[in-house]
């Protein structure tokens, strides 16, 4: 029974290569495999092995292969169920457990809007879930040199899962809880946007209860924070956990930090690094250290539990600052009001001092985004890239520019780009210090603090500034990332992607201002993956005080040596250094540094904002360093900017206007201020966060890459070059460095690189199969002829 | 139309919408001395001035301010491209040679060849003097085939597959009007060109209109080929809407960017113009020509109502995706003068050169359609284009400028007797004398390459820096970053080569001194080893 047809090869055991991959469609065109074949064959011949992966030799099937396949269809599928896989290997992580399998299960591959499966093992560990199928040695190419060492592309954390559906006699339905019936078909919706489909048929029925049940228990059920992968791996792990030396990512998780960051942006003449909540004596909420304006009296730190106090975020080198606040608790009694009213009265004359000193207060939490609102528009935003199949993305894709609009995600993007600016504008052409207020000030202050960090201070845009400021903003900022990412699934509705609303944000910058980040796009998307990779602790707390009170072990058996949590900043744990490559920009260029002499004017290093509204009558705003500070001191001691507190609304939007279009009517310094296009063609879509798991969206040998690998092609042979003449100079032999390149044989490359894991091998086009809407109005305007112009009188 | 609804949305650049609007008009109204007056309008002044219109570039006219208008009465004489005295050191009329060209398609051959039965325009008056057809139809049963095709657009051959020999041919819809008519000739000749490349299966047989029309077309004694009368044929409709659902959706494009872009419904406004549904219709079917081209399967027939709109748009589309001598600059000029211009794409009707009625029903941006459906193309594949985004602009520039005679006139016929090609300037001069200007530094040729665009709306962007490059709030990056790092690189890239070459000669003047000297590495240049 088991050696009939092809899959059987010798009882499918000790066989080089299991052979499972085979056809659900018989009406599949034979050619297309055939080519696939082929196409594997030349591609890892070229490549070499992995060591990861225990895969044998390439395929090599016979060129008769897949037809008989698709004769010998349903017979293998029957004869299947007792071939054992042996020869796929699980990786287990240290400290992964293995919980669930299930064997004999087809996982669906779209190739040329066709369907095709591969079998493979189904299995559930308390990390993961991964399908260990065949089809793996496809991918032994150039593209998965872009391969997460933690994560394979058959593999789903846990925390990625989003949804799961069961396919019952047809009809799809969310599974959840205990199941009474185990459905023929598992769909697996991921956060990450990737889409699973398991054909269970054929597997036998304990083990598909096994499975069913594991994985919506382990994904679904609520967890305890200490039950959380992170733990298990890093007691595992405890000896083996490199950090990188390179990582310079300022942690913010010491007093010296602080003052670091303090003396970076020159804020240290008006604030203080405080350590009034080492041990979170004060506040948990709070970071053991934090920076809080010079006068402000320590103890009224403690008064309220640190609520009511402006926290300094950062500030710009004309001075003014960017601080937040977390809201009061709210009161009915007015004896207790009051004394709120004077406490605040009291902390606001620390900041509000004029002429010297402005602040303008944003309350984030009212007139601005609600996190409802966020959650209801991303919820339905995903779902526009959660595509089953073919025939769904062409259905959609009719009423793709109004299924995009009503979803608002673009428009939320649009108002928090547009929040920023107003912010940037206040503080950079006003001299204003800005206070952010939001009831616990750890989302939409986080969110606009580093947006704004992001648009003034080019240190931001960075690789480690970017990843600094992450630290400084979200990480000790306090944002709910257990909650807000829902990893215990304790809570729905606390579900509030605001975190990648912030890499939404960040993208369009950086997609409408390519050489101002030394990061790329694949970076921003490979942070937003590693939201759900629990062995990072960057993305698993709520709070610094909620780690550092669970970094001690449990139980006695070991010494009491703190847990070493990796952070996600260790791109080495999950990127061999050539796929890192992908993360950085290469039309990014330093900032020439300034000699010794300069750096006293580092202050003013943004010069080309100075011509903004405030500061137009100066003749030539790129030189005089000393001009531009007598004008501030004049204006200072004027008290000119008293009368800009008064502003109406009316005024306000002014001079946002004439602030953005005076700003976008000059050439762009990438290492000054930067402001993004916020007019409606201008924010776009994440196409390669969102649409990289699509196939049919793909643009075979085209895209962005193509000319992007173009580029680094040519900087390689720069660079040799220039090794040539250094050689030359120095008539020495130097070390051969071959500068790593990703991106060869880039013609093929597909526009999802480096994530087309669903690669099209074929050329065939892919047409949509949906037809003409109607349209409405101009049916008339369709009906009339062509025309009856008589040729003759020309 | 099109000229003068794109024009619309560029006149911000002025602050009085009417001098633009008359300038129009003006220029082509008999020079008589008065303003036209209405009784009672009495004139205030007057001024001359240079109207520099984003079209025409400068206009030299004078500003008449009456009680009740500005009027701006042009100074040039109708249809500057007679008057051009621009002297290139090009000639690009002699860029595009039909013989020339069917000669590098491998035409003729023994299926294929080239009649000068049109030479006098008399089996045709839209087609060119030089056709490609069936080795095996003779003159008279091309005769007999034009008495049943729609302004005798027979079909002849556009493209042949140089491997499969698999061929595009074009034509215009057959006169089978509501009788359901049938002209043995033209099924047989169809038959023909099925068996031009040994194929035993059926041609394929797209008709760009959706079926509703082409069935309503029957009504004016127009039609489609029925699977009757053709056995060996398959007909496809490819729902590409006419004309004027084309004119009002671009007209619909300039309400939402003009003189404001549509800031918070932005995508919607953009989905309710139609404008990016027809252009993925466009190159739905381009796509699906080229695909059964190119797969060798059977040949294509392509036609529309009359085949000088859709259908050149279909045709050059698949001749761009499958011929990557197209995407050159020359390439696609000759692909601009073949299919467009030698065949009778109406430019003079579609853009009005010099015809004061705007309302015209017959203008049209199909043209610019096909221009866009090409800067789609070029913006999926960015390495695929000799040619940048500057020269597809300059070319719907000149689209509507009059300043050279590239686009004047409907058909071959009425250019040869206003002895276009004498009398004025070909685009192709300005263009090919100042090459560099229009090049892609990342071209990378490859021939045999295939291209299909995806045709999903989640591809197909607005061509912003077309249609709203007049608004200073959407400022597009130019030159684009990527493309500015580049050519630093390649000049880089020159200077490093130049500095190694200098290097080595020092190094192998000093070599050949001393000859004690370390040797070079292994990737020492050939021409230094021989010094020994």
């Amino acid at each position: 029974m088991l050696g009939k047809g092809v899959v059987g090869g010798g009882g499918g055991t000790k066989a080089p290569k299991p052979s499972f991959v085979s056809y659900v469609r018989p009406e599949t065109r034979s050619c297309s495999v055939a080519q696939t074949g082929m196409q594997w064959c030349d591609l890892s011949s070229l490549q070499p092995q992995p060591p990861g992966l225990k895969q044998s030799s390439c395929l090599s099937l016979p060129s008769s292969w897949d037809y008989r396949y698709t004769q010998h269809a349903q017979e293998i599928h029957t004869n299947e169920k007792e071939v054992t896989e042996k020869e796929v290997t699980l990786h287990l992580l240290p400290g992964e457990q293995l919980l669930c399998e299930a064997s004999t299960v087809l996982k669906y591959v779209q190739e040329d809007s066709c369907q095709h499966g591969v079998y493979g093992r189904l299995v559930c560990t308390d990390f993961k879930i991964a399908f260990l199928g065949d089809d793996e040695s496809a991918l032994d190419n150039d593209e998965t040199q872009f391969k997460n060492k933690v994560i394979g592309e058959n593999d789903i954390t846990l925390h990625c899962v989003d949804q799961i559906y069961g396919v019952f006699d047809e009809k799809k339905k969310t599974l959840f809880g205990q199941l009474k019936k185990y459905p023929e078909k598992l769909i697996i919706h991921c956060k990450d946007l990737r889409v699973f489909q398991f054909c269970l048929r054929y597997t036998k029925e304990e083990e598909v209860k096994r499975i069913v049940s594991g994985i919506i228990h382990h994904t679904q059920a609520p967890k305890l924070l200490k039950r959380l992968f992170l733990f298990s791996y890093a007691t595992a792990a405890q000896n083996n956990t490199v950090t990188d030396p390179k990582n310079h990512t300022v942690m913010f998780d010491t007093l010296k930090d602080w003052c670091w960051e303090l003396e970076r942006t020159k804020g240290n003449m008006k604030y203080k690094a405080v350590s009034v909540n080492e041990g979170y004596k004060v506040c948990e909420r709070l970071p053991a250290y934090f920076v809080v304006p010079t006068p402000l009296p320590e103890e009224n730190v403690q008064r309220f539990q640190g609520h009511g106090i402006p926290i300094w975020c950062w500030s710009c080198h004309n001075g003014s600052a960017l601080l937040k606040m977390s809201a009061l608790p709210k009161e009915q009694d007015d004896g207790i009001l009051q004394i709120q009213k004077s406490f605040l009265d009291g902390i606001y004359k620390t900041i509000h001092r004029p002429p010297y000193e402005i602040v303008k207060t944003e309350d984030l939490s009212s007139n601005f985004l609600s996190l409802q609102e966020i959650q209801t528009a991303y919820s339905k935003f995903k779902q526009l890239f959660l595509i089953d199949n073919s025939t769904e993305f062409w259905d959609t894709d009719i009423k793709w520019f109004s299924l995009l609009e009503s979803s608002s995600w673009l428009d939320i993007i649009r108002r928090c780009l547009k929040k920023a600016i107003e912010i940037t504008e206040c503080m950079e052409a006003q001299n204003m210090n800005v206070l952010l207020l939001e009831e616990n000030a750890s989302d939409l202050c986080c969110l606009i603090s580093s947006l704004v960090q992001l648009m003034m201070d080019p240190h931001c845009r960075t690789r480690i500034g970017f990843q600094s400021l992450i630290q400084k903003e979200w990480v000790m900022g306090g944002h709910c990332f257990l909650d807000r990412c829902n990893h215990l699934r304790q809570n729905d509705k606390e579900e509030v992607p605001v975190f990648l609303l912030f890499l939404d944000c960040v993208w369009q910058l950086v997609h409408q201002h390519p050489p101002a980040f030394e990061f790329t796009e694949t970076y921003l998307t490979v942070l937003s993956d590693s939201l759900y990779i629990p062995i990072f602790s960057t993305f698993f707390f709520n709070s610094p005080h909620q780690k550092d009170t669970n970094m001690g072990r449990e139980g006695q058996d070991t010494q009491s040596k703190p847990l070493n949590l990796l952070t996600v900043w260790d791109w080495s744990v999950q990127f061999e250094p050539k796929a890192q490559t992908l993360l950085k920009n290469p039309l990014y260029v330093e900032k020439p540094k300034l000699d010794k002499g300069q750096r006293k004017g580092m202050r003013f290093k943004h010069q080309r904002q100075l011509s903004l509204p405030l500061t137009q009558s100066k003749s030539s705003p790129k030189r005089g360093f000393f001009r531009e500070e007598t004008d501030h001191l004049i204006k200072n001691l004027l008290g000119k900017r008293i009368s800009k507190l008064i502003n109406s609304s009316d005024e306000l939007q002014d001079n946002f206007r004439e602030f953005y279009d005076s700003w976008h009517s000059k050439s762009t310094d990438y290492h000054g201020l930067l402001l993004p296009h916020i007019e409606g063609p201008e924010i776009k879509v994440w196409a390669q966060r969102y649409l990289r798991w699509i196939p049919e969206a793909q643009i075979l040998g085209g895209g962005q890459v193509a000319t992007l690998s173009k580029l680094l092609e040519m900087m390689e042979e720069v660079q040799s070059l220039q090794e040539k003449i250094d050689e030359r100079h120095h008539s020495q032999q130097a070390p051969q460095a071959e500068a790593p390149c990703l991106l060869r044989n880039s013609a093929r490359l597909s526009s999802l690189f480096p994530f087309a894991l669903l690669q099209r091998h074929s050329s065939k086009p892919v047409l949509p199969t949906s037809g003409w809407k109607a349209l409405g109005d101009e049916d008339d305007l369709a009906k009339r002829e062509d025309e009856f112009v008589d040729l003759g009188d020309v | 139309m099109a000229s003068a609804s794109t024009s619309k949305y560029n006149s911000h650049s002025l602050e009085n919408e009417s001098i633009k609007r008359t300038s129009r008009d003006g220029v082509n109204r008999d020079l008589t001395e008065a303003v036209p007056r209405l009784p009672g309008e009495t004139l205030i002044t007057d001024k001359e001035v240079i109207y520099i219109c984003p079209f025409n570039g400068p206009i030299k006219g004078r500003v008449y301010i009456t009680n009740y208008r500005l009027y701006l009465r042009s100074l040039e004489t109708p249809l500057f491209a007679f008057l051009n005295e621009e002297k290139f050191n090009v000639d690009g009329w002699t860029v595009y040679n039909p013989v020339e060209e069917y000669r590098r398609q491998g035409l003729p051959n023994h299926h294929w060849r080239i009649t000068f039965i049109n030479k006098c325009y008399e089996l045709c008056d839209t087609y060119p003097a030089l056709l490609v057809v069936p080795y095996r139809a003779s003159d008279d049963d091309l005769r007999r085939v034009a008495t049943f095709r729609s302004r005798n657009r027979i079909p002849v051959l556009s493209w042949i597959h140089p491997e499969n020999k698999t061929v595009i041919v074009r034509c215009s819809q057959p006169l089978v009007g509501m009788s359901g008519k049938r002209n043995k000739d033209d099924e047989k000749y169809l038959d023909v060109i099925r068996e031009t490349n040994k194929q035993i299966s059926k041609l394929t047989i797209y008709d760009a209109r959706p079926s509703v029309n082409a069935v309503a077309n029957k009504a004016t004694g127009g039609g489609y080929e029925s699977d009757d009368a053709y056995h060996n044929a398959e007909l496809f409709f490819l729902d590409i809407h006419n004309i004027h659902v084309m004119r009002e959706s671009l007209k619909k494009v300039k309400d939402i960017v003009y003189p404001n872009v549509e800031e918070s419904h932005w995508l919607s406004s953009l989905e309710s113009t139609h404008w990016l549904e027809h252009i993925k219709l466009v190159l739905t079917g381009a796509i699906q020509v080229a695909d059964k081209v190119s797969s060798g399967k059977s040949s294509v027939l392509v036609h529309c109502s009359d085949g000088w709109d859709r259908t050149a748009q279909l045709t050059s589309l698949a001749m761009l995706m499958l011929d990557s001598f197209y995407r050159s600059i020359e390439g696609f000029e000759i692909l601009v003068q073949k299919e467009w211009i030698s065949f009778g794409h109406k430019f003079a009707s579609r853009i009005g050169h010099g015809d004061k009625n705007h309302t015209d029903a017959d203008r049209s941006p199909i043209f610019l359609q096909f221009i866009d459906c090409v800067w789609q193309m070029s913006k999926q594949f960015p390495t695929a284009f000799e040619f940048n985004e500057q020269f597809l602009i300059i070319i719907l520039d000149h689209l509507y400028s009059c300043r050279f005679g590239t686009f004047l006139f409907n058909c071959e016929s009425a250019r040869e007797r206003q002895k276009v090609t004498e009398r004025t300037v070909s685009l192709w001069s300005l263009i090919n004398s100042n090459k560099e200007k229009f090049k892609n530094p990342f071209y990378t040729k490859e021939i045999n390459r295939v291209l299909y665009p995806v045709a999903s709306m989640r591809h197909l962007e607005l061509w912003v820096n077309y249609y709203i490059r007049w608004n200073p709030r959407i400022k597009q990056q130019q030159p684009n970053p990527v493309e500015q790092r580049y050519m630093e690189l390649l000049a880089l890239r020159d200077e490093y080569i130049k500095r190694l070459e200098e290097l080595q000669l020092a190094n192998s003047a000093k070599l050949s001194d001393p000859p004690t000297s370390p040797s070079s590495p292994s990737q020492m240049m050939p021409h230094v080893q021989t010094h020994f």
